[in-house]
């Protein structure tokens, strides 16, 4: 598999999606700076990390879904490349309009770090095949603005075409709408998730939640 | 000339920066606060003479970048 991951000022856990990938994989993914207009040939993969692109300033993920190499992950989109955008990837993701929605402050306004268990809502996707009949799953969360907010018709939609891939087991910490931990678009080529999967993947931590979703996207490809 | 922009949440979409200022100030005593709605305000400095112009050339900025009109309302207002 042919993976890139996005790298914004601010991204901070570029390289654990890279170490991880390639744990899972075996290949290690491309770095591609933000000032970048074009893609490496041939990828099946580009991961948009977590951290705090441009400082979270003016919103989460405002300035890092105007870049210059934007463009490029949308062709490789409507090509049906596949697109993984973790916590302020997600939040990027939902500025370029790749994904509907909004990620709002927590409801409580207190940054969240911990284990969070989640439901795996559709594993019948190029990103979680690989959780098969294991309907639940444990990765930590690690934000302030990870409340998924949409008008109800969006929420309606994405629920009835189970475009909702992964919830908040019981009350979501951050008050997401319909507990909503990640979601996938219409053509099922760009998911985003508040949960990093890339913090959960590692045997010898023996936390292991996240890597059915790189198991999956190697699989898929 | 100047342009100062205004975005907040629009109405119906949950303001909790709101909510715990509206509660701290009832808190202070300010039992007059029924609610609280916490947005921010841009300033631009802005080059022309052309208020016209430069409201629509704002509002570009603000449905390109300032805003997001999934979520958020802004408001225009050009000072010369």
């Amino acid at each position: 598999m042919k993976a890139a991951v996005l790298v914004f000022p601010g991204s901070n856990c570029d390289r654990d999606i890279a170490v991880a990938l390639e744990r899972v994989t075996g290949r290690a993914p491309a770095m591609i700076w933000h000032k970048e207009t074009a893609l490496p040939a041939g990828l099946d993969l580009v991961v948009l990390p977590g951290g705090f692109s441009f400082g979270d300033y003016l919103r989460c993920g405002a300035m890092a879904a105007r870049s210059p190499i934007i463009p490029a992950v949308r062709d490789h989109a409507a090509r049906g490349g596949r697109v993984l955008g973790v916590c302020n990837g997600f939040q990027i993701l939902c500025e370029t309009g790749l994904l509907p929605g909004a990620l709002l402050r927590n409801a409580g306004l207190k940054f969240i770090c911990q284990e969070t268990p989640l439901v795996v809502s559709n594993a019948n996707t190029p990103f979680t095949a690989a959780y098969g009949g294991e309907r639940e799953t444990v990765i930590p969360i690690a934000h302030a603005d990870g409340r998924y907010t949409a008008d109800e018709n969006t929420l309606n939609r994405l629920e009835g075409e189970g475009r909702i891939v992964f919830r908040y087991q019981g009350e979501a910490p951050n008050g997401s709408m319909r507990g909503i931990a990640g979601i996938i678009s219409d053509d099922g080529a760009v998911m985003g998730m508040m949960p990093h999967p890339e913090r959960a993947c590692d045997p010898s931590l023996r936390r292991m939640g996240g890597w059915g979703v790189f198991q999956s996207l190697l699989d898929a490809a | 000339m100047k342009a100062i922009v205004t975005v907040g949440l629009k109405t119906g979409v949950l303001d909790v920066q709101g909510k715990a200022v509206a509660t701290a100030l009832k808190g202070l005593g300010f039992d007059a606060v029924r609610s609280a709605r916490v947005g921010k305000v841009i300033e631009l400095d802005i080059v022309g003479s052309d208020a016209a112009a430069a409201e629509a050339d704002v509002k570009a900025m603000c449905e390109t970048l300032l805003a997001n009109t999934v979520i958020e309302s802004y408001r225009v207002e050009i000072k010369s």
